[in-house]
């Protein structure tokens, strides 16, 4: 655990870092509120709304292990949401519509697995299929408008409070426990490494090599039909346009300010996690900072690209020089 | 330096060290005019690496090389070809997308008021090619032409650069005989006109057919240089693999010992285009012995007995029960285990760390949801650390940072944690500094003695002979042989190697 604490440091410090600006544009920032038997306050807000690219990520820091990627999870957000939708709208009890938008994104997950391991695909094409054709099925669904409900249980989803949390930060938490336990509890973290990191080698051990692979896609595809559920049911309806537009990025983001090399190899749920909850409050902190709204994008950007020089390995012998010079005077 | 003088190419004590092991000790080269110079030796023997030394791919530690009595540094392959000394490699590392003459001008295009001047380039393309013999269209795409004309092109492109030393890396590897013939025509003009062509390859025929003078390298030292008419294909065999012809072995053969009860059988086993069927019995502490030179199909044998390659003939028989081996896990399922001859490709997950790679085909086997606990991967990486002397300070560290030797163990414990009953070793020792390679051999024998069945490919005679109870000899990608008792010596191994095999007449090459 010492060994995760230490990889976790200094993304607690830009955590902290990205708090504490939060807290300059808007000093209540901190402050916890209990209002009808729900949290609120800044931080809850930043963990509700980035529910969705945590989902994300915690599906995507596997496949981003096994040196793969998945392009397609926005718009397996916007299918499942579509699914959803549309079995309420059908008439079918709201856990009938969760259970067809998840049965969805499996389908979805495995056909990407599919496409990489049996056909050797790269990823980066294979998921980029269903990345462009996935919009296109959505809309096929809803018909090319915004499928609204009024399921109040579909809805709940979103809404619901439990524990006086928000159920998507329940779910979006629990999810990264249960993949965290599944990847670590099991062996299946350390095959997923081996076949990242050597395929050929990993194979020759005897490491199921095409299950791994086709496994960390369908759980990809499970989360993302889980982040797309929490989008329909924020907005109480299926957008195939825009629901999960460009997350696909973020939740890849997310990952590598996490820690994970898109080169495979070792990867982290929980830095994952991380990775997700600061995007979302550099997000929020620029928003609610009043600059001007085309300035957010290029304000991101601009943070992303100087924690990644940071976190390259071109820059760690100068900070670890660094830092062993501060020690050495702090000593003194 | 002698005879330095008459030499083109002097290079003398050339020296590179990597990580644990000296790819490169002190060895000498010399390159005369007009001749054709065959640079031999099995893998890691250190042929790439002086390649890569004369070439100024990488620096040398020590040594020099002079060309034409004149000192030359290489810092760079672009610097040893404005120097003369230019190398053509089996994976033609030209640019597949651009035209022909693009190819043979990159980077020292012809300009004409500061633009490339296209039309003078393919002029020029033509002129250069005619001269090989090779009337084809500049303009066209270089993919567009076979392995074999790109390599002539490679060649072509080489000479245009005014190289004096023409370096040629497994050139025939990839073309058929008609082919082979062109380059070899090519390469005895090119002599005559006064370079010196070195052709390193592992097809022996084709060194006698062409070169002039053999340098054979073995364990990164200069084994001796002769001439190709004055040594014997039996001598150059010995040399290659490390039987001098009259040196007595200071490897003790081992007693003769009641052979174990069969356990796999090995029956005309084959698979197109790789290996032609071969038939093999391994017993319960037994060593079968695999020799062969480069490319003879030793590695291929390896790889069907394994599964990583699906044989289509011949079957396996484990126990007395036939078996299909799907892939490695099959064979794993049975008891196998396999050390691949590549290790740092094939064999360590360099990222992992020790202990994780150690674990890793016991827990392959157990299946991802029997977790071995890290207390229990701790005791079993601690264990084998001792047991095989593997030298770390703890087994948390990245495997990538081991020396050859400790990878190799680590790998071998990686097998022996799955108490395997057939262990298939593809050059368990290449590579591996002096310590740990005795140490292994010990570790073989002792296994051996436990009851382990071993499957070992080697392409060091002496030891194969000190070790295997009986030894298969594989030669261009078929079984030529297989010794027992007392016919197991290094003599007979080479022998079996160089004799030729009984086969159909267009057999070669394919």
């Amino acid at each position: 655990m010492s060994g995760w604490f230490m990889a976790a440091r200094s993304r607690l410090v830009l955590l902290a870092l990205v708090l504490l600006a939060n807290v300059l544009v808007a000093p209540g920032f901190l402050e916890l509120r209990l209002v009808d038997g729900r949290l609120f306050g800044g931080i809850i807000d930043i963990l509700n709304r980035g529910a969705p690219v945590m989902l994300l990520a915690v599906g995507m820091a596997p496949v981003i292990a096994t040196r793969g990627i998945d392009l397609s999870v926005g718009a397996v957000m916007a299918i499942a949401g579509a699914v959803a939708a549309a079995s309420v709208n059908a008439g079918h009890t709201w856990p009938v519509a969760v259970l067809a938008a998840l049965g969805t994104g499996l389908a979805c997950g495995l056909w990407n697995g599919v496409l990489v391991t049996i056909f050797r695909m790269q990823p980066i094409v294979a998921t980029l299929i269903l990345m462009v054709a996935g919009r296109g099925i959505a809309q096929m669904i809803t018909q090319g408008r915004v499928l609204t409900f009024t399921d109040d249980g579909l809805a709940g989803v979103s809404s619901a409070t439990l524990l006086g949390l928000p159920l998507p930060v329940l779910i979006a938490l629990a999810a990264a426990i249960i993949t965290g336990l599944l990847v670590r509890a099991t062996a299946l973290g350390l095959f997923v490494e081996a076949v990242g990191t050597s395929p050929r080698a990993a194979r020759l051990a005897g490491v199921p090599t095409p299950g791994i692979l086709i496994g960390v896609y369908v759980w990809s595809g499970l989360m993302a039909a889980l982040a797309g559920l929490i989008a329909a049911a924020d907005i109480r309806g299926a957008d195939a346009n825009n629901a999960g537009l460009w997350l696909e990025l973020d939740a890849i983001l997310a990952v590598v300010i996490g820690g994970t090399s898109l080169y495979g190899g070792r990867f982290s749920i929980g830095l994952s996690v991380l990775g997700a909850i600061i995007l979302q409050g550099m997000r929020t902190c620029i928003l609610r900072s009043g600059l001007p709204p085309e300035l957010n994008l290029l304000l991101m950007a601009l943070v992303i690209a100087l924690v990644l020089v940071v976190q390259s390995p071109a820059c760690q012998p100068a900070l670890s020089h660094l830092t062993a010079r501060l020690t050495k005077r702090r000593a003194a | 330096m002698a005879d330095g003088a008459a030499l083109l190419l002097a290079a003398r004590g050339l020296t590179r060290t990597y990580p644990g092991v000296r790819a490169l000790d002190g060895v000498d080269l010399s390159l005369r005019a007009g001749e054709i110079h065959a640079l031999l030796g099995e893998n890691g023997a250190g042929k790439s690496t002086l390649i890569n030394l004369a070439t100024g791919a990488q620096p040398m530690e020590a040594g020099s090389i002079h060309l034409d009595g004149r000192e030359v540094r290489p810092k760079s392959p672009a610097d040893a070809a404005s120097n003369g000394i230019v190398a053509v490699y089996q994976e033609i590392t030209l640019l597949p997308n651009l035209s022909v003459a693009e190819n043979i001008y990159l980077g020292r295009e012809p300009t004409r008021f500061g633009l490339v001047d296209r039309a003078k380039m393919r002029r020029d393309a033509a002129t250069v090619l005619s001269r090989f013999g090779l009337s084809i269209d500049p303009a066209q795409p270089l993919s567009a032409f076979s392995t074999a004309i790109q390599q002539l092109i490679a060649i072509a492109r080489a000479v245009d650069m005014s190289a004096r030393v023409l370096i040629l890396d497994e050139p025939t590897a990839s073309l058929d005989n008609a082919e082979v013939a062109v380059l070899f025509r090519l390469m005895r003009e090119l002599a005559a006109s006064g370079m010196a062509v070195l052709f390193v390859t592992h097809f022996l025929d084709q060194v006698y057919e062409v070169t002039d003078r053999i340098t054979v390298l073995r364990g990164g030292k200069l084994v001796g240089e002769r001439r190709t008419a004055d040594l014997p294909r039996l001598d150059l065999v010995a040399m290659m693999l490390g039987k001098l012809p009259s040196g007595d072995s200071h490897l003790q053969r081992h007693a003769a010992r009641e052979p174990g009860a069969p356990f796999v059988t090995v029956n005309g086993l084959g698979k197109r285009h790789l290996v032609a069927p071969f038939s093999a019995g391994i017993r319960q502490g037994e060593v079968l012995g695999v020799a062969g030179l480069l490319g003879s199909g030793r590695t291929e044998t390896a790889l069907l007995l394994f599964g990583a390659e699906r044989a289509d003939a011949g079957e396996i028989i484990v126990d007395g029960e036939p078996v299909t081996l799907k892939g490695p896990r099959d064979a794993i399922r049975l008891g196998f285990g396999f050390c691949p001859e590549d290790r740092k490709l094939d064999g360590i997950v360099p990222d992992l760390s020790i202990g994780e790679n150690i674990v890793l085909a016991l827990q392959a086997r157990l299946g991802w949801m029997k977790r071995l606990s890290p207390a229990r991967q701790r005791e079993l990486a601690d264990t084998y650390i001792q047991l095989l002397n593997i030298r770390t300070p703890d087994a948390e560290k990245p495997i990538q940072l081991l020396s050859g030797g400790n990878q190799q163990k680590a790998l071998l414990a990686r097998w022996l944690a799955t108490k395997p009953r057939l262990l298939i070793l593809d050059e368990p020792t290449r590579g591996i500094d002096v310590g740990a390679h005795a140490e292994i051999i010990l570790l073989l024998e002792k296994l051996r003695d436990e009851g382990m069945a071993l499957y070992v490919i080697s392409s060091e005679v002496e030891e194969v002979a000190a070790y295997a109870d009986r030894v298969m000899v594989m030669r261009e990608r078929r079984q030529a042989g297989m010794l027992t008792g007392g016919d197991v010596t290094p003599a007979a191994i080479i022998d079996a190697i160089v004799t030729p095999v009984e086969m159909p007449p267009s057999g070669r090459a394919a």
